[in-house]
Formats: structure tokens, sequence, C-alpha cells
């Protein structure tokens, strides 16, 4: 069976797939940015030596990383508004959904990488009179922020790939698009196919580049 | 030296106690630690010793008893409260050299040694770095000033670390089994810089399981056996001619060595 490729439909539009790219590029950086500032404070929460401070960040972080991203989307554009009385702009539950999301990721891999930094880095910074503070900034976070590294990269291009899923609940993503020209043109191996090398393309060089730094790294070690 | 006993002590632990749960490790030790004084804490493992030198600086939160640092009570804070010394204030001045080194590897040789002075006595950093080098002359390692701590030995490890100690100008120096991690062929290196310290009248307290340098540094050997001072007194009683019978046992062990 042959197949006669026509980008000529698909070509037309293509600022539709630049716009969605543009929104998917957004939605990343935009959960990402506050993925870290979630992420820090629960994680902040999960060292503090504080039980309740602890187990509630526990539990947020187990709610977001045992239900799937799909799951939590739904919840938070559907049946949220209903618990809280209101409607709630898909924008919005896409970019906290998100967020959340990443932030419960995020904040396990900066957990780990602190506690991973050995007891007696601790025990040296506080032997020369280092308050808490100034031994985890000047001491343990230099060390653990080089070992949380990959893993964050890592879990910033799933995080990526990820916000193809706010398309179900009609963001105008890239994933979105793709539906929008292949319903115009009727051409849906080349809207998808376009679709998805415009993935390829922003995170091939994004991969290569956590292997290089994770190399370099080791090199330094 | 006589005039040692009407001297205020620089430190000096209370009928400390220190439990682990429902383990107590620490049974109620008294020690006074006056200017210029090497003590010398031996004993079989477990009997407590790491753990009373630990205390003697906060790292472990002593759980009966009292530090006191020139006759001022340490608290369990970080900072001073009153006429209570924090624990901060503490660690300023009393220095301490770990079993396991723990220099900061991300740190160059010289970093690792300002650090202290930089950070926390907020000395300016070329006069930490005169005061470092000259540390670092000290301890025989001036050339390393730029390497990393991973391209060192061990012996030269610890002796960055007591330079690093030495640093913050401590009045006190406490040495956790600082050769106990060395390769034989390194200890007698870093054995030389304490005994320097020590002719210099470096106030001192000493972990030790190297009987012959403790009974020639030390002018005072404590025996710590399960969790009490079992016996106290010169290098000359306490290690060349114990009476305690468990002390001889202990002692008679390590004869031969060193």
């Amino acid at each position: 069976m042959t197949y006669n490729w026509d980008f000529h439909g698909v070509w037309q539009n293509s600022d539709l797939f630049l716009w969605g790219l543009w929104i998917s590029v957004v939605y990343t950086f935009g959960s990402i940015f506050f993925g870290i500032i979630i992420g820090f404070i629960t994680c902040a929460a999960r060292l503090s030596g504080w039980r309740v401070l602890d187990i509630a960040a526990r539990c947020y972080q187990e709610l977001f990383r045992c239900t799937p991203l799909l799951v939590q989307l739904l919840w938070f554009y559907y049946a949220f508004p209903l618990l809280v009385g209101g409607s709630i702009d898909n924008r919005v539950a896409a970019m906290l959904t998100l967020s959340l999301y990443v932030g419960a990721f995020y904040a396990e891999i900066f957990r780990s990488g602190i506690v991973s930094i050995d007891n007696g880095q601790r025990e040296a910074a506080a032997a020369i009179g280092m308050s808490p503070m100034q031994s985890m900034t000047r001491i343990i976070l230099p060390q653990a922020l080089k070992r949380m590294l990959p893993s964050f990269i890592n879990q910033s291009v799933i995080q990526f790939k990820n916000t193809s899923l706010v398309s179900v609940i009609s963001v105008a993503d890239l994933a979105y698009m793709a539906a929008v020209v292949n319903g115009q043109t009727y051409r849906p191996l080349e809207s998808y196919t376009i679709m998805a090398l415009l993935y390829i393309a922003m995170l091939l060089p994004l991969t290569q580049a956590a292997d290089w730094i994770e190399k370099r790294l080791r090199v330094s070690d | 030296m006589t005039d040692n006993q009407h001297q205020t002590p620089i430190i000096e632990a209370v009928d400390l106690r220190k439990s682990f749960g429902a383990h107590e490790v620490l049974k109620g030790l008294d020690l006074k630690l006056n200017r210029g004084e090497v003590v010398a804490l031996i004993g079989p493992s477990g009997s407590g010793k790491s753990t009373f030198i630990r205390c003697l600086n906060h790292m472990e939160t002593p759980t009966g008893g009292q530090i006191r640092f020139h006759q001022k009570l340490v608290g369990n804070s970080f900072r001073d409260k009153g006429d209570v010394i924090g624990f901060g204030t503490l660690r300023r001045q009393v220095g301490m050299v770990f079993q396991h080194f723990n220099l900061f590897p991300h740190k160059t040789v010289l970093q690792n040694v300002i650090e202290g002075p930089v950070t926390v006595l907020r000395q300016s950093k070329k006069e930490a770095e005169e005061l470092a080098m000259d540390l670092l002359g000290q301890v025989g390692l001036a050339m390393k000033r730029d390497a990393y701590p991973n391209h060192l030995s061990g012996g030269q490890k610890q002796r960055v670390a007591i330079a690093r100690a030495l640093a913050m100008q401590p009045e006190v120096l406490l040495l956790d089994e600082v050769t106990s991690a060395l390769d034989p062929e390194l200890v007698g290196e870093v054995l030389a810089v304490i005994r320097g310290l020590a002719d210099k009248g470096m106030t001192m307290a000493i972990v030790t399981h190297e009987m012959a340098f403790a009974a020639d540094v030390s002018s005072r050997v404590l025996f710590l056996d399960q969790g009490v001072i079992a016996a106290c007194g010169s290098p000359q009683a306490i290690i060349r001619n114990p009476e305690n019978e468990r002390l001889k046992g202990f002692v008679s062990r390590f004869h031969g060595q060193g």
C-alpha cells in the first residue's frame, strides 16, 4: 500500500503548530517554575523535623505521585469546581495541575539529594560554628545540587511531554493544535507526524545536554 | 603545672550523662580541662569516650549534667541566651577533628581552611588566607593549597582537617580517634602534627587507641569503661603502671605496639 504524503495543507497551518508549540513551552516552563517553588517548600517541610509538616507534605506527594496526571487534570477541571462552588478556567486548572504534579516529584529529588550528603559534612560545618542555615547553603546544598541535577533534568524532560495531556481540557497546546489541523485537513498522518517531530526536535537537544552534564559531573567527582 | 588545680578550667563537664533511647552511654562524668593541658581518653570500644568528647562541643546533646565553658553554662540553643552561652558560640572556640576527616569535597584545601574564619568569624578573605597558609605550612601542606580533598592521602586529609580546626583559633581542640581511619604508615605524620601542637601549649582532649602516643603526649589520662571514668591519673600511673584490673587488661593488649 502506498500513501501519498501531502504536507501542503499542514504547511498552510504551520502558524497553528508554532502557536501550539509555544503554548506547550509556556506550560512546561511555567509548571517547572511553580513546581520548583512547590518542591522546595515540600522538601523543607519533609526535612523540618516537625511531624505534622512532614506528614502533610508526604500526603501531598503520594497523592500526586500515585494518580495519573490525566486523572488529576480531569479532576481539577471538572470535579474541583463543584467542590469549591464556582468554575475554574481550563488554563488555570492546567497550570495548577502540572505544577502540583511536577512539584511532588521535584520535592523527592531535592530531598533525596540533600539526605544523600554524608552526615559528617553537617558535623564538620557545625564543628566550625556554622549555623544550620550556613551549613545548608555553603556546605550541603552545593554538593546536593550536583547530585540532583541529572534527575531534575530528566523529570523536566518528562514534564514537557506531559503537557500534551492538557489538550484534553481544551488548552491549545501542540497536541491540541495537531488535532485541530487534522480536523481541517483530514491529514492525520502528516498532522500527527509533524507534532511528534516537533516534540523530538525540542527534547533531543535537552536529553543530549543532560547526558553531557552527567558525564562532566562524574569526571569532577 | 602544680597551680593547675587553682586555675579555672576552660571547659568543664559536670555529672555529664547521655542516653540513646533506653541505653545510657555516659553515666555521670566529670572533667576539668585547664589551659595547656592535654587529656587523653582511652578505653574499650563502646566505653563512651567518643560520645563524651562529642558532648564537649555539643555535637551530641547531653541528656543530663552540664557543660561549662569558662564557667558559663552551655545551653541547648545555637545562640547565647543571657548568661547561658549557645553551642554556636562554644563551637567557635572549641575545635574538633573527626575520625573520617569530613573535609568539604567541593572546596580546595585552602577554601576548606578559610571557610570557618570567613563565614563564621567574618574575617576578610585576605586575612583568613594568610593565617590559613601559615597553618598549612605548619602541617606541611602549603603546596597542596589548590588541591581538592579527593586527591589527598588520608594522612594529608587529616592534616588539612587539623589546619581547618586551628584556623578558627580555638582555645581547645577535641580530637576524636583521628588516626583510626588511616593506613598504619600514615599515622605517624598526623601524630607528629598533634605532638607539635602539644609542645606549643594547645589545650586538647584526645580520644585515641595509640597507647604509646597517649602516654607520651598527654598530661593526664582518663580510662573510660562502661560509661564512667574508671581510672584517672598521669600517663605514668594509667598506662605504664596500671593498677586497676580492667585497666591492666586493656592496656596490656596494646603493649608492644607503637
